[in-house]
């Protein structure tokens, strides 16, 4: 069974992040402006944690949001201050990266429902000043793009030249370009899709089970009660990062290799490479992540089929849409696979919406989109580029 | 496609090539344009400069798509084959389809999209039944390679050839109007308007036609 390490100091840290999110801005939004979410309930008050890289033109006309997926946050750049590891898309956000900070003013919320700053399950409930646990209504990726251009509203940006992001934050995307057409010059959805499929529905309700099949989990209520689900939330982890690789990605990094011993020990331990790595990654992520944010996040992408919203038909949410689009997928990608991304194209290309779509050939997986991958580099800023001399963005930012 | 006869296509004297040029002179300007089988982009990237249109591609090559993404060309991978059945009718103003036909596995149904999809079609391609072409098969006994057909029997990526002759017979098969047409002999310069189609047929290395439905 995963062991975390119950006297881990960063442990008692991560729920404070949630009320007093550190190294982030914080809005909050009073009675007066509530979040109506799609469940049919106003979320009063709230509020939203975010970071910027970068510096607003004075026309306003540079910011790129950056949406975050499942487990990510606001950290893009910068260190997060749980972890004290360096923010998850430096690869991509920064000066003179392709998403480029010195040209581009970059923000990037936690979502509604995650565990960072903004308002979640485990914020203090208003009514109770307690964690909400699971008396937090459930959201949807409508409502985490509700509330981000409710963000946008109060630092008085109408226009954003690009929104992107990978997988949950790919969702936000389409989400984006579907809800708020003339509020988007650009948006790069990256190995994602508009409905989630019945195979990562399945794999979303593993990880559910095995939070909730924890006895500390005490039905959502632990952070009251002092526990912690951490063992339950590992073994969610361990799953969906499974899901996240490729079995080529797997085999070229652990192959059958075995941990720090020359044979096996006939026992349960961790002989195999593999199987420390994944102990490694669930013990990590209960550091720096709420167990029930995982639950409200992870339904989030299950309910999301933009297509619903729109009388079944995909392109039905693009027409007449005047963003540009940039689409990518990874040919390893068995979680959003590319023929997720071509129906996403072919949706816009009814539509008659500009539309750019590339495969990129990688046995990293998923998680490409997250790592060092060139071609990835090259398209994103090209495409932005591109789109920059139409939307005429001159060089840096002064 | 990534096509290595390319290299060998005339180009004029600012490095541009003439069946591009040509092509590019047929379209108006701010026309929304489709070019199938685009490349590494430099027929989009020349009828956006010189055209001012809105345009778009496909591309079977990862490479080619890649390359034109990253130069901020609105291009998606695909193919000519199957894909343009997922675009709604009278999309476009213009369907191009250059140096691309004879590689397609269905050019008719290829043909009859361009033309549902777009108002307009502008097709390029090497002329089976040029001169050089027909002595080689005549006299030396082999499948023909030239410049701008260099790849051997086995591995060319051009499975339906044909003439120029082949081409207006199909034309006239699914009652498509050719507005325009021009063949370029092999030093990229047009034949003579007035020459008759055997004369083309012979001499033109390459043709260029627009086409526009019928009524």
């Amino acid at each position: 069974m995963v062991e975390a390490n119950p006297t881990s100091p960063r442990e008692a840290e991560a729920p404070r992040e949630a009320d007093e999110p550190r190294d982030s801005l914080v809005v909050r939004f009073g009675a007066d402006q509530p979040l109506k979410l799609d469940a049919g309930v106003a979320l009063s008050p709230f509020q939203i944690a975010y970071n910027t890289y970068g510096t607003l033109n004075a026309e306003r006309s540079n910011a790129v949001l950056v949406c975050h997926a499942l487990t990510g946050d606001q950290h893009v750049a910068s260190e997060h201050p749980v972890t004290g590891k360096g923010g998850w898309w430096e690869t991509m956000v920064g000066p003179g990266k392709p998403i480029d900070t010195d040209r581009y003013f970059v923000l990037c919320p936690n979502v509604v429902g995650a565990c960072m700053g903004t308002t979640g399950p485990s914020s203090a409930n208003p009514a109770t000043g307690k964690p909400w646990g699971l008396e937090f209504p459930v959201i949807t990726i409508r409502d985490m793009v509700r509330a981000q251009a409710m963000l946008l509203d109060h630092l008085g940006i109408e226009t954003l030249f690009s929104v992107a992001g990978g997988s949950m934050g790919g969702m936000q995307v389409l989400q984006w370009a579907a809800s708020y057409p003339q509020r988007v010059f650009s948006a790069l959805p990256i190995a994602c899709a508009t409905r989630h499929s019945a195979q990562n529905i399945a794999f979303h309700e593993v990880g559910r089970q095995a939070i909730m099949a924890d006895p500390e989990w005490r039905g959502g209520r632990y952070l009251l009660d002092g526990t912690n689900p951490r063992r339950g939330l590992a073994v969610a982890r361990m799953g969906a990062h499974i899901t996240y690789l490729s079995d080529a990605a797997l085999h070229r990094k652990f192959g059958r290799k075995f941990q720090d011993r020359e044979n096996p020990t006939f026992s349960f331990d961790a002989d195999f490479e593999v199987e420390s790595y994944l102990r490694h990654q669930g013990i990590s992520f209960v550091e720096r992540f709420d167990a029930n944010s995982y639950l409200y996040l992870t339904r989030a992408m299950d309910y999301f089929d933009l297509a619903a919203d729109y009388d079944g038909l995909v392109a039905n949410a693009f027409k007449n849409s005047p963003t540009r689009f940039c689409v990518v997928s990874f040919t390893s990608d068995w979680l959003f696979p590319t023929v997720e991304s071509r129906a996403i194209v072919h949706a816009l290309n009814a539509a008659g919406a500009r539309v750019s779509f590339a495969e990129i050939v990688t046995d990293k997986g998923h998680d490409a989109f997250l790592l060092e991958e060139p071609e990835l580099f090259a398209i994103v800023r090209g495409f932005l580029d591109g789109a920059g001399k139409a939307r005429g963005l001159g060089g840096k930012t002064p | 496609m990534n096509n290595p006869a390319i290299d060998h296509i005339a180009r004029n004297a600012s490095g541009a090539r003439v069946d591009l040029v040509l092509v590019s002179e047929m379209i108006e300007h701010g026309a929304k344009v489709l070019d199938v089988g685009c490349g590494d982009g430099e027929l989009l990237r020349l009828l956006s400069i010189a055209r001012g249109v809105d345009g778009r591609g496909i591309e079977l090559s990862r490479e080619g798509v890649n390359q034109c993404v990253a130069k901020g060309l609105a291009v998606i991978q695909g193919d000519a084959d199957t894909d343009l059945a997922d675009y709604p009718d009278d999309a476009f103003d213009y369907v191009i389809l250059s140096q691309t036909l004879q590689a397609t596995r269905h050019p008719r149904v290829v043909l009859e999209h361009m033309l549902r999809i777009g108002r307009h079609a502008v097709v390029s391609f090497p002329n089976f039944g040029h001169w050089r072409v027909r002595l080689q098969l005549l006299f030396a006994g082999h499948m023909p390679q030239t410049d701008i057909l260099p790849y051997n029997w086995y591995d060319t990526p051009n499975i339906h050839h044909c003439t120029i002759k082949d081409f207006v017979q199909l034309c006239t098969e699914i009652g498509v109007k050719m507005e325009r047409a021009v063949a370029l002999n092999a030093w990229g310069s047009p034949l003579r308007l007035n020459a008759p189609w055997w004369f083309w047929n012979l001499f033109g290395e390459q043709a260029v036609f627009l086409l526009s439905r019928k009524g």
